[in-house]
């Protein structure tokens, strides 16, 4: 790389992707960097580091609105919400330390660009789902804007939602609108111990399945368990958080406890204990420990996530796994350097649908191994096809996503 | 038809029907295809009834390999599409065209699978919102977006334009509550994107699948979400002397950190159509009611009934009723469901406007509204989704009177301005269609619709599917694939380097 940018203004950014138009030469795009290990390494002649695009453009509480330059740090913004006893709801998680970078680090842009939503996803939706409105230039060096600051808006295409997961391919992002929700008043976790990941399934989805709204659901198997920093949970344990108003979450554990009977009997765990296990969880923090080993992270329906799991630890011994999202997002680190991709995409395969994307790896096997889960060729025409449209002379993070 | 231009018919495929009519039946057979103009005209308009265009040619697939080798044919023979659900759009988003072929996907009818575990259900695309709710009601689960309309609406319709209803505060659009769809694109190949796992892998296509009308592909299969039905629901109903204090209501609740299961406000005229109607028990020395669902666990409900009830005082409310029975919640809500029936009464026409505006500018765009209608001589009311924002005006008018619709036309393109003006959009859960085609441009430079429209290329290359529907020019996509690149110059004087 021989020529570092650092823009300061959506002007600077047309500015300069204009110029790598006239060039012909491609860009690598960052906010935060804590994610550019994912991903095949680009090979681009330019990076252009986009931390300057900073700021709070604008936050209204009342209307559950907040606008941000691009990469705005998420740790500034939590601040605000948190400071207005608001969130965003579909619980951003702090990666930086599973990829070997710093926490903290990660900004607005980047959870954008890779629509990485917590624990929360199962009842809140996805990050994408929270995304009212961005700005933008596009590879073609225009800028342009989509959406708006409302939460009911079906005026032309939704590329709000369109570009989020796209990974700085199609344009790069300047200023972006989300929906803020209050924040919870109280949470709660229910614990139940000891169950095998095929039984752990069963009583998550009973409890989905019941009225107790459960806002995370997860299993963690004995040989991660101790590595979340709570106590108690050495054995195993299948964990399910209540949030909300206080008598209500009283009231709602009860309901679970009852439903989850046949399974054993549910502990309970305080409110500060509970925001501990599950800033563990979305951190995922027992694989942040040895950052040399590759990382699946894997989405199936969630009565799909056991097989899954239980075919590539047939495969590879020593494995590890741990399951959020009432068992559809799969966390699983291999024993050794051999990322395994056919084994476990051969698992995802016999699901009924769903996708694996390896997070972590060295370079090497990035750029060896598909990254992202290869798409039928219908669809990944059509994925082309997009990417010709917003960024014709791929300029933008070439090779990054797909081919 | 007032004003509206359509794309112009194309010639050659006009003088071709007997052929293109002989090709389609021979895919489709036996009633699959109609081409009598007399029962073609059922079809010749949607819920936006001032619009009608007898098709050229109607066929009602059955099969997906069907829809598939229609769409290929209509491809390779440069014939248009247009999709077609329950025909309740309110935007003219299924107006069939001159020269192109109505696709009706209502024999797609079957729920293929229920899946509780993984609480997901895969319909096709002619099953009724609500028919997908009464699949899963005897578990105790429900399908949450609910337009008024959801007897008669597809969800193939819903998917296309991210229809939305009164649980959408708490619940989401459909564009939150579904999971996957099979569609098949105007060359015929099928695709499928997402499905019962979350999030799709790659490009989101689906968060720009849904909502786009009719014209990136036709929908075959959707895989939505399902929800357990909450224990307990109960209402409040609340009259306030002023608009002014309902929108602050409204405001306090939600920053509160209640978000109800719905939120529902209307005007005086409103009102009164409504309570003359059903006699729902409505106040009528208010301005402004408003009916607010709190849905959950009993506890949780008469926990916030009261918070609620609280904050509706210190706002000056002059009326507050809770619902102490079903009964009394239904009575509740029948006023506002049969509103625009009940407004049909009071006024030999109307027109339903759908835009959105931040909440805290409701009490000037209510106020706005009231001044408008004067200077034009109509009559408005008011019914909307106040939680978001989400506005129907309802414009009274008289087709028979000549130049009427014409101005309830330029009344309704004024509130949509206006709503733009104040921070909002023109359309929360009605969609562009033909309705507001004309009044993209308020909202979006050219270059914006540009960026939508290259989506467009990018799924529909010809232009088949849809056309003259959300934009009011569709630039082709070979002018808009040209980019005008200048060698740019090195250095950056003014971008920092490091
Ligand atoms: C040559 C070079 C030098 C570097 N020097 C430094 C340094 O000095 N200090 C340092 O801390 N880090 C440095 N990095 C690493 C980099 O800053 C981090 O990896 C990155 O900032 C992580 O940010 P993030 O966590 O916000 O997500 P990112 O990793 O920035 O972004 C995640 C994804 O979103 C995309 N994305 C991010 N922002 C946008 C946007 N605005 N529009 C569109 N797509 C976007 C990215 O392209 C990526 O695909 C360097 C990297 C390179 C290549
Ligand atoms: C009384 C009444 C009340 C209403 N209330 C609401 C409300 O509360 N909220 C709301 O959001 N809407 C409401 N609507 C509007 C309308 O019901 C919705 O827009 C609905 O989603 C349309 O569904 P449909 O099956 O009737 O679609 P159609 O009207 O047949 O078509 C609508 C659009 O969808 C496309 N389409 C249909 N099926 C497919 C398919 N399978 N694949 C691809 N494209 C397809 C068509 O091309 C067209 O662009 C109301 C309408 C009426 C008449």
């Amino acid at each position: 790389m021989t020529d570092r940018f650092k823009p300061t203004d959506e002007k600077d950014v047309e500015a300069l992707v204009a110029y790598a138009l006239g060039e012909e030469t491609p860009l690598e795009l960052w906010s935060g960097g804590t994610k550019r290990s994912i991903g095949r390494p680009p090979q681009t002649e330019y990076g252009v580091d986009l931390s300057a695009l900073s700021g709070i453009v604008d936050y209204d509480p009342a209307e559950l609105v907040l606008t941000a330059r691009a990469a705005t740090p998420l740790a500034e913004i939590e601040k605000l919400l948190d400071d207005n006893g608001q969130m965003l709801a579909f619980e951003p998680a702090d990666l930086g330390p599973l990829l070997g970078e710093a926490a903290d680090k990660g900004t607005l842009a980047g959870l954008y660009g890779t629509n990485f939503a917590g624990s929360r996803r199962l009842q809140a939706g996805a990050v994408r789902d929270h995304a009212l409105g961005i700005r933008a230039v596009s590879g073609r060096g225009e800028i342009f804007k989509s959406g708006g600051r409302v939460m009911k808006n079906v005026t032309g295409y939704d590329l709000t939602k369109g570009l989020a997961g796209s990974w700085g391919t199609l344009a790069v992002l300047t200023e972006l609108t989300f929906k803020t929700l209050p924040k919870p008043e109280t949470a709660t976790t229910l614990v139940v111990h000891g169950l095998n990941p095929e039984t752990a399934a069963i009583a998550m989805a009973a409890a989905m399945g019941s009225s107790s709204e459960v806002s995370g659901a997860a299993h963690l198997p004995a040989d991660v368990a101790r590595g979340f920093g709570v106590d108690g949970l050495g054995e195993g344990a299948t964990v399910m958080r209540l949030e909300g108003f206080g008598p209500s979450v009283e009231a709602r554990a009860g309901m679970l406890a009852e439903v989850l009977r046949p399974f054993g009997l549910a502990e309970r765990l305080d409110t500060p204990t509970t925001a501990t296990l599950w800033r563990a969880i979305g951190a995922v923090k027992p694989f942040a420990a040895n950052t040399s080993l590759p990382l699946w992270r894997i989405s199936v329906a969630p009565t799909d996530g056991p097989a899954v799991v239980a075919a590539v630890i047939g495969a590879a011994e020593g494995a590890k796994a741990f399951f959020d999202w009432a068992g559809g997002l799969v966390w699983l680190m291999l024993p050794g350097p051999d990322p395994m991709a056919d084994t476990v995409r051969g698992a995802v395969a016999e699901a009924q649908g769903g996708h694996a994307t390896l997070i972590r790896a060295d370079a090497g096997t990035r750029a060896a191994v598909p990254v992202f889960q290869p798409q039928p060729a219908a669809l990944a025409n059509l994925a082309r096809r997009l990417k010709d449209q917003f960024d014709p002379a791929g300029i933008l993070n070439p090779g990054r996503m797909g081919g | 038809m007032s004003g509206l231009v359509m794309p112009p018919s194309d010639a050659g495929v006009l003088q071709r029907r007997d052929e293109i009519v002989a090709a389609l039946r021979a895919i489709v057979p036996g009633e699959g295809v109609i081409s009598d103009e007399a029962e073609m005209r059922v079809y010749e308009t949607d819920g936006l009834t001032a619009y009608r265009q007898v098709p050229f040619v109607v066929v009602l697939p059955e099969t997906v390999d069907q829809v598939a080798r229609v769409l290929r044919y209509c491809h390779n023979n440069g014939v248009k599409v247009v999709p077609r659900g329950a025909g309740t759009s309110l935007s003219g988003g299924a107006l069939p065209l001159a020269d192109g072929v109505l696709m009706s996907m209502m024999k797609f009818n079957r729920v293929l699978d229920i899946d509780f575990d993984n609480r997901v259900a895969v319909v096709q695309p002619g099953v009724t919102n609500l028919g997908i709710t009464r699949a899963v009601e005897h578990r105790g689960f429900y399908y949450a977006p609910d337009p008024s309309s959801q007897i008669a609406c597809s969800i193939g319709g819903n998917v296309a334009e991210n229809a939305g209803g009164v649980h959408c505060l708490k619940y989401g659009l459909t564009t939150n509550n579904v999971l996957g769809v099979e569609l098949v694109t105007i060359e015929g190949e099928v695709i499928r994107i997402g499905g019962r796992h979350l999030d799709a892998e790659g490009y989101d296509l689906l968060g720009l699948v849904v909502g786009s009308e009719g014209m990136l592909g036709v929908v075959t299969e959707v895989t939505v979400r399902l929800l357990k039905q909450p224990d307990t629901a109960r209402a409040i109903l609340i009259g306030f002397p002023t608009n002014d204090d309902a929108g602050k209501c409204v405001a306090d609740v939600i920053g509160a950190g209640i978000i109800p299961g719905g939120m529902e406000m209307m005007d005086r005229p409103a009102i009164h159509a409504a309570e003359d109607f059903v006699h729902a028990g409505y106040p009528l020395d208010v301005e402004a009611l408003l009916i607010v669902e709190l849905d959950g666990p009993k506890a949780e409900v008469d926990h916030l009934l009261e918070r609620v009830g609280a904050i509706a005082k210190a706002n000056n409310a002059a009326h507050i009723r809770v619902s102490e029975t079903e009964a009394e919640r239904l009575s509740f809500w029948a006023g506002r469901k049969a509103a625009f029936p009940a407004v049909g009464r009071i006024s030999p026409d109307y027109m339903c406007m759908d835009g959105t505006i931040p909440r805290k500018a409701l009490p000037h765009v209510l106020t706005r509204m009231q001044e408008m209608a004067a200077s034009y001589g109509l009559g408005v009311a008011n019914v909307f989704h106040a939680g978001d924002g989400n506005l129907h005006p309802l414009i009274l008018y008289d087709a028979n009177i000549p130049g009427d619709l014409d101005k309830a036309e330029d009344f309704g393109a004024d509130i949509l301005r206006l709503c733009v003006e104040v921070g909002g959009v023109l359309t929360g859960e009605h969609g562009v269609g033909v309705e507001k085609r004309d009044l993209m441009g308020e909202m979006f430079t050219d270059i914006d619709m540009d960026h939508q429209i290259r989506v467009k290329c990018a799924f529909d290359a010809k232009q088949l599917l849809n056309p003259g529907k959300v934009f009011p020019t569709l630039n082709s996509c070979a002018e808009l694939g040209r980019m005008h690149v200048h060698k740019g110059q090195m250095p950056f004087p003014d971008i920092p380097r490091f």
